[in-house]
């Protein structure tokens, strides 16, 4: 006995099957395509190719007429990503010691002072890389660094990342207490995410700095900054919808438990 | 003739001991994070548990299940040794050296990123490594079916093939092709960058290729289920298939429809257009068919059980069945969860309605109540029908057995209904910590100590199930009648070629992925500048 041939045009299965499946896709493409695209109120599609491209996801080119918003702020130019800086090399840390000389006075001849002013040692490449950067190019203000990166070149804030970053830490001597729940657990009904999923004590982002041991005044006094959206340098808002949202007592304890570890 | 019986066996007991720990883990979770317990304090652990709890139960659990039943339905159905038992046995080995390889780096916390991979986020390399290698046995497992089908059919040119072959044959070549989409994924973006290759991933096209097999694989692990439904559970109630055709159908659509539809799982995707979302959707909701087709006949099967026990008129039929027998139990404690699974299921596929619940409580919810209750409490009457044709032992214990369905059945629902509850509220999945204390969601924490309970019934009753089976290990030896799957009311003399074979039904499920996937995956890989840097799970500071 041989079996029937199913590809045929003779063979029902084959037809009322094919038929089916392309019957539907073209209705299914008609409506998702065509239909449901232009019947959108506030879509204006200049064509019904137009309403087609939209639907299956292609990008959008503004044309040169449309405005594109800016913020009234200079911000951050720098793209952080993990792998930005490969191994130290030994030139770029030497070179960063000399030219961190003229950080001393705040930052202490080791990357440590008690100035009350950020504690550089052992603090991550890409954080010192940032900041001075930002500090170049205005979208992190501040009138003591502004005159004092004037003159760095990007090779020069490269070196002095390296340097500092290769500087001991301060040697963690506090006995391990559990960290406040804004440290360890954030606030997840307000949007806030661990302290330490990003800084130290859960896991760590790149672009995001070192924070054990920092000045308590001023951790707080950045909180604060961008809260008040006068620190903006943050990378697509993510700290100043933290700080925003933070509280008082929440700020405080973030900041003691930072300076006091270790 | 009958070869296969220690491979069957070895493809459960991993199958079942995978299952038995990632249940336990499971219900960790629950606690956890419910108000019951205090807060871990390290999300990561609850990470690395979900994790294992997924992999296991999502790829190594059923997967094992669908090979080692395909490899029984092959021997019985086709009555003669099954060819390619050393390359059954290799298959198994793979799965097994690749469940200890992923097993292993979550366990250390090395690749904590879910069973959904989620890139940007990378973990260590034996994770995705070992999921290959599991995939690579499976897809010994679909070759063997296939090549078993292929002779038989070269030795009986023209004879019907079994129903229960058919079927079998038909969730091979599913997750042959389903599992295409996860391996591109796997093997072209992230095993380099696991390996250091590259430092970037796009995570839109992973998502897209994950996608594809995302909703196709629920479908794989439903197959040993459906196939249960059809030659199970109307012979093993005394009862006759109601159409052996309509099962053909039912299969043969399942291949077609189970593919196209996958992106409905990237709704909130913003790479994806919205047309194709739109087609998925239409596709997806197609799967109504196939599944109401089974309904239908399972349901006139079972009456004609009922009937033929001296069940009459119009609801008679229904207390005539044998309800102290597992699998007619089994069966209609899968059908309920199957309602409700199914009718959460519509508003998952729904474009708009899908936005509402999109990733809370819900879809956890929806994808338990469906797979580990519908789809799980068969494989559980599947061992229970098998297992003294596997060992050659007596399996006692009805009552145990009825137990442990019941069981299964309300400890999923006094799981699972909660979580939709909490899900229509707001309440977010994959999240490690919830403050109960903060009155915006202080009306969650009775819902989700709920779920504790009902997960803690579920630990109960797997234990029972383990024991069953355990006990049957030991019990004395007999020698069990041959094997018999269900007869149909006409049991078919002729079956149109369409469906003896699988040949259009292929032909259509590949073009039809070609035409939903085609143009989001070359648009994905066409566009520049989508990739992001991967975040490597597991280094701290």
């Amino acid at each position: 006995m041989t079996e029937e041939r199913v590809a045929s045009l003779r063979n029902r299965w084959f037809t009322i099957s094919i038929g089916g499946a392309a019957a539907t896709a073209l209705v299914g493409f008609l409506v998702g395509f065509l239909w449901l695209p232009l019947a959108q109120p506030g879509e204006r599609f200049r064509s019904a190719w137009d309403a087609i491209c939209s639907a299956a996801g292609l990008l959008h080119q503004p044309s040169s007429s449309e405005q594109i918003v800016t913020a009234g702020y200079p911000m951050t130019r720098v793209e952080v990503f993990p792998q930005m800086f490969a191994g130290a090399d030994a030139v770029s840390i030497g070179r960063g010691a000399t030219l961190a000389l003229r950080c001393t006075m705040c930052h202490g001849a080791r990357g440590l002072s008690d100035a009350k002013s950020p504690n550089l040692a052992g603090q991550y490449r890409i954080a010192i890389y940032k900041q001075l950067a930002d500090f170049k190019s205005g979208a992190r203000a501040s009138a003591v660094m502004a005159p004092l990166v004037a003159d760095l070149s990007d090779a020069d804030m490269r070196d002095l990342a390296a340097y500092y970053a290769y500087l001991p830490r301060i040697a963690n001597s506090a006995a391990a207490d559990d960290p406040p729940r804004i440290v360890g657990s954030g606030a997840p009904l307000r949007g806030i995410a661990p302290c330490g999923a990003c800084h130290g004590e859960v896991g760590h982002k790149a672009g995001a700095a070192w924070l054990e041991g920092q000045p308590m005044a001023y951790l707080r006094a950045q909180l604060e900054a961008f809260a008040s959206g006068a620190r903006h340098n943050d990378i697509d808002e993510q700290m100043r919808n933290v700080a925003r949202t933070m509280t008082p007592q929440e700020v405080d304890a973030a900041s003691r438990y930072y300076a006091e570890h270790p | 003739m009958w070869n296969s019986r220690r491979l069957v066996l070895a493809h459960f007991w991993v199958a079942f001991v995978g299952f038995g720990g990632a249940l336990l883990l499971g219900e960790w979770q629950m606690y956890v994070r419910s108000p019951l317990a205090a807060w871990i304090g390290d999300p990561e652990l609850y990470y690395r548990s979900v994790t294992a709890h997924g992999t296991t139960m999502a790829y190594v659990m059923p997967t094992l299940v669908a090979m080692g039943f395909g490899y029984f339905v092959t021997e019985q159905a086709l009555k003669r040794p099954m060819i390619g038992l050393r390359w059954a046995w290799l298959g198994w080995a793979l799965a097994v050296v690749g469940t200890i390889s992923a097993i292993v780096p979550v366990a250390l916390g090395r690749a904590s990123v879910l069973y959904t991979f989620y890139p940007p986020l990378v973990g260590n390399a034996f994770y995705y490594i070992g999921l290959v290698l599991v995939v690579v046995g499976s897809w010994i497992w679909v070759a063997l079916m296939s090549a078993n089908l292929y002779r038989w059919k070269r030795d009986n040119p023209g004879a019907p093939v079994p129903f229960p072959m058919f079927a079998t044959v038909a969730g091979s070549y599913l997750w042959g092709w389903t599992a295409v989409g996860a391996a591109l994924e796997i093997l072209f973006q992230i095993i380099p960058v696991a390996l250091g290759l590259r430092d970037t991933i796009d995570a839109g096209l992973a998502r897209v290729l994950f996608s594809w097999t995302l909703h196709a694989i629920v479908y794989f692990w439903l197959m040993p289920t459906y196939i249960a439904y059809y030659t199970i559970v109307p012979r093993a109630i005394g009862g006759r298939l109601f159409s052996d055709t309509m099962g053909r159908i039912s299969f043969a659509s399942f291949l077609v429809v189970a593919m196209p539809i996958g992106i409905h799982h990237a709704f909130e995707d913003p790479e994806v257009g919205a047309g194709f979302k739109y087609l998925h959707s239409v596709f997806t909701a197609l799967v109504t068919v196939p599944t109401l087709l089974t309904v239908f006949t399972i349901c006139a099967s079972v009456e004609i059980a009922g009937r033929l026990r001296g069940g009459k008129g119009v609801l008679g039929w229904l207390a005539a069945l044998p309800w102290r027998n597992p699998a007619m139990l089994g069966l209609a404690l899968s059908f309920v969860m199957l309602g409700f699974g199914g009718a959460g299921g519509i508003i998952n596929m729904s474009y708009q309605l899908d936005a509402t619940i999109h990733n809370t409580q819900w879809v956890t919810g929806h994808f338990h109540l469906i797979f580990a209750g519908a789809i799980v409490i068969m494989y559980f009457v599947i061992a229970y029908d098998i297992w003294p044709h596997l060992t050659g032992r007596a399996l006692d214990g009805l009552g145990l057995m009825r137990a442990q369905l019941w069981l299964w059945c309300v400890g999923m629902i006094i799981l699972t209904f909660p979580w939709h509850w909490v899900g229509i509220l707001g309440m977010p999945r994959r999240m490690a910590f919830y403050d109960y204390t903060d009155p915006t969601i202080a009306a969650q924490a009775a819902p989700v100590v709920m779920s504790v309970v009902g997960g803690a019934i579920l630990v109960v009753s797997a234990a029972l199930f383990l024991f069953v089976l355990l006990r049957g290990q030991v019990a004395p030896r007999l020698a069990p009648e041959t094997y018999r799957f269900s007869v149909a009311v006409r049991p078919p003399r002729t079956v149109p070629a369409a469906l003896n074979g699988l040949g259009l039904w292929l032909g259509l499920m590949i073009a039809l992925t070609v035409v939903n996937y085609g143009f989001p995956i070359a648009h994905a890989i066409a566009t520049r500048g989508t990739a992001v840097p991967a975040i490597m799970v597991g280094e701290r500071r």
